[in-house]
């Protein structure tokens, strides 16, 4: 589904941000990226996304190497990758429903149709209630579901997610980490940026560790804190 | 057509092929963005007011100008349009070259008549009409030029005005006149106001068009964060730009509606101080207004500023906003 071949990515500065990344994230696999704040998650997220392109090396998605994308393709390589953030990035004067709905109006849905699969996706991370509300009345845990809801609304076969619990309490991260598991369930590939190793540890999935722009580990994390 | 799966259905077109309902489900959609555009403009309402007064006030001149030409031209065309060209004969031309003159001008394809007035019955005119009768009869020598009237074919000032350069040009002729009416005085006039007046709307207009693009421009920058996301979600750089072409397209019709009106004010308040003016001459004269098709061109004009106004906005800052 995704693979990084010796990909590296220096900033402008001379700043080396990840240095000849390689890895393969499977078909309805579920993964998790780690490391400390500047090890370069972020950056990977973003080449994936095609937000940033690779100094050298080269990304693939689903076999299609992105290094052939040319600029006006992006939008539509972005309506096949359902991206999460950490700062929401919701519209702030629109709606909850609005907001989920965007994927679906930029490619061209309306009315009943497009209702319909808005209110399965708000569904899935139980907001049906919220459709209504303006993003700036919901809380931190539920701005970031209608993040994801917006995500899988147009049911993309690739979920990334930078920082998903960022500024969540333990009991809110594991809700969210619940959501991805589900869809995940679902066939769908989910690649989750995170540093709460606790968290990650408990969770078992395949974990990926960056550390100053390299791949150091790439396994299960075995963390103290198991219950 | 998704590009990295190739079996993926995406977007709407995926599930209805038919091609009614997509041609209804695009103007759907092209006219909920148009009104969303509309309510869009009063959220920056002061800018909106500004751009719609230049852009007004720009379409006004060139208007009122246009209306002025057009009544000019109504007025003249009422009256009687024969001009004539009057060629003063040296005093030594013979009847016999006269007579040839006259055939020779009578075979100008832009001659429509030729009228001799020969020295004689200019004299005995002159004599019954001036009262000199008895003064002129001690002259030895009629001191009165042979004048022939000539008609040209085509009425019009130019035309007669090219007409009357090429007969001065003819032997035996003394000197040649042209006969021009205050009104096509002030038609020649007009023309060239109307070239004065037609620079400076130029130069409004583009005025205009760069203060639509400068609130297109803040209206852009107003949403860069919301553009951000729409781009991070997939949009169209076509996508994302259409709502602010809408707005200059709303800010083209506001301004022309503007200018309208404007003009019609203008014409309804003149039209009460023409017709003490019309009545006293008892003329049947009336201000002409906009027809139906100048109103349109007016409309079109102001919608072609708003739209490459905000298009020339949109091209350059849209594609900028990077995620
Ligand atoms: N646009 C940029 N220009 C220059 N340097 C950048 C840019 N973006 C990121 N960097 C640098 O690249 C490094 C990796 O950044 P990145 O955002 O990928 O880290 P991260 O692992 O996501 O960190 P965090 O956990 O804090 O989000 C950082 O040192 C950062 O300063
Ligand atoms: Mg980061």
């Amino acid at each position: 589904m995704l693979r990084f071949e010796q990909v590296s990515k220096g900033y402008s500065g001379g700043f080396v941000a990840l240095d000849r990344v390689s890895f393969e994230l499977a078909k309805g696999e579920m993964a998790f990226l780690t490391g400390h704040s500047g090890a370069g998650k972020s950056t990977l997220l973003k080449l994936i996304s095609l937000i940033e392109r690779p100094s050298a090396g080269r990304v693939f998605i689903n076999g299609v190497d992105l290094t052939g994308i040319k600029p006006r393709q992006i939008p539509y390589v972005r309506r096949d990758v359902g991206m999460i953030f950490q700062d929401h990035r919701l519209l702030m004067n629109h709606s909850v429903f609005d907001n989920v709905a965007l994927p679906l109006v930029i490619e061209g849905f309306t009315g009943r149709d497009m209702a319909k699969r808005v209110h399965a996706a708000l569904d899935q991370v139980g907001l049906l209630d919220k459709a209504r509300c303006l993003p700036a009345t919901l809380s931190g845990g539920e701005a970031q579901r209608v993040g994801i809801a917006r995500a899988v609304v147009n049911k993309p076969p690739l979920l990334l997610a930078d920082e998903p619990t960022g500024n969540l309490d333990p009991d809110l991260s594991k809700d969210i980490m619940r959501v991805f598991e589900a869809f995940n369930q679902a066939g769908v590939s989910v690649l989750v940026a995170s540093h709460d190793l606790g968290l990650i540890a408990r969770m078992r999935y395949r974990t990926m560790t960056l550390k100053g722009g390299k791949m150091i580990n790439d396994g299960l994390l075995h963390h103290e804190d198991n219950e | 057509m998704s590009i990295l799966f190739s079996g993926r259905a995406v977007g709407a077109t995926a599930t209805q092929p038919n091609i009614l309902q997509k041609l209804l489900r695009g103007i759907f959609t092209h006219l909920r963005q148009a009104i969303t555009s509309l309510g869009e403009l009063w959220r920056s309402p002061l800018w909106t007011l500004i751009t719609v007064a230049v852009l007004g006030v720009s379409m006004t001149l060139p208007t009122t100008l246009h209306l002025l030409v057009k009544n000019i031209q109504q007025v003249s065309r009422s009256y009687d349009q024969s001009f004539e060209i009057s060629l003063f004969l040296q005093n030594e031309t013979t009847p016999t070259e006269i007579a040839t003159l006259v055939t020779l001008l009578q075979g100008d394809p832009q001659v429509a008549k030729v009228r001799l007035i020969d020295k004689a019955a200019a004299m005995t005119e002159f004599k019954q009409q001036s009262g000199f009768g008895e003064a002129l009869a001690f002259l030895d020598q009629n001191p009165l030029p042979d004048v022939l009237l000539v008609t040209p074919k085509i009425n019009q000032p130019a035309a007669a005005e090219a007409l009357m350069q090429k007969l001065q040009k003819e032997r035996h002729v003394e000197l040649a006149k042209l006969d021009i009416s205050w009104l096509e005085r002030l038609a020649a006039l007009m023309n060239l106001l109307q070239q004065a007046v037609y620079t400076i709307a130029i130069l409004l207009l583009s005025a205009a068009l760069l203060v639509i693009g400068n609130t297109i421009r803040l209206s852009i920058m107003d949403k860069k964060a919301e553009i951000e996301v729409m781009k991070l979600v997939g949009a169209t750089d076509a996508f994302i730009q259409r709502p602010f072409l809408y707005t200059g397209i709303w800010l083209g019709v506001f301004g022309g509606f503007l200018a309208f009106v404007v003009v019609e004010v203008m014409l309804w308040w003149l039209r009460s101080a023409i017709a003490t003016v019309t009545q006293l001459y008892q003329s049947d004269f009336v201000l002409n207004s906009l027809s139906m098709q100048e109103f349109g061109w007016l409309m079109l004009i102001a919608v072609s500023l708003g739209l490459i106004g905000s298009y020339i906005a949109v091209r350059s800052h849209i594609k900028a906003i990077e995620p």
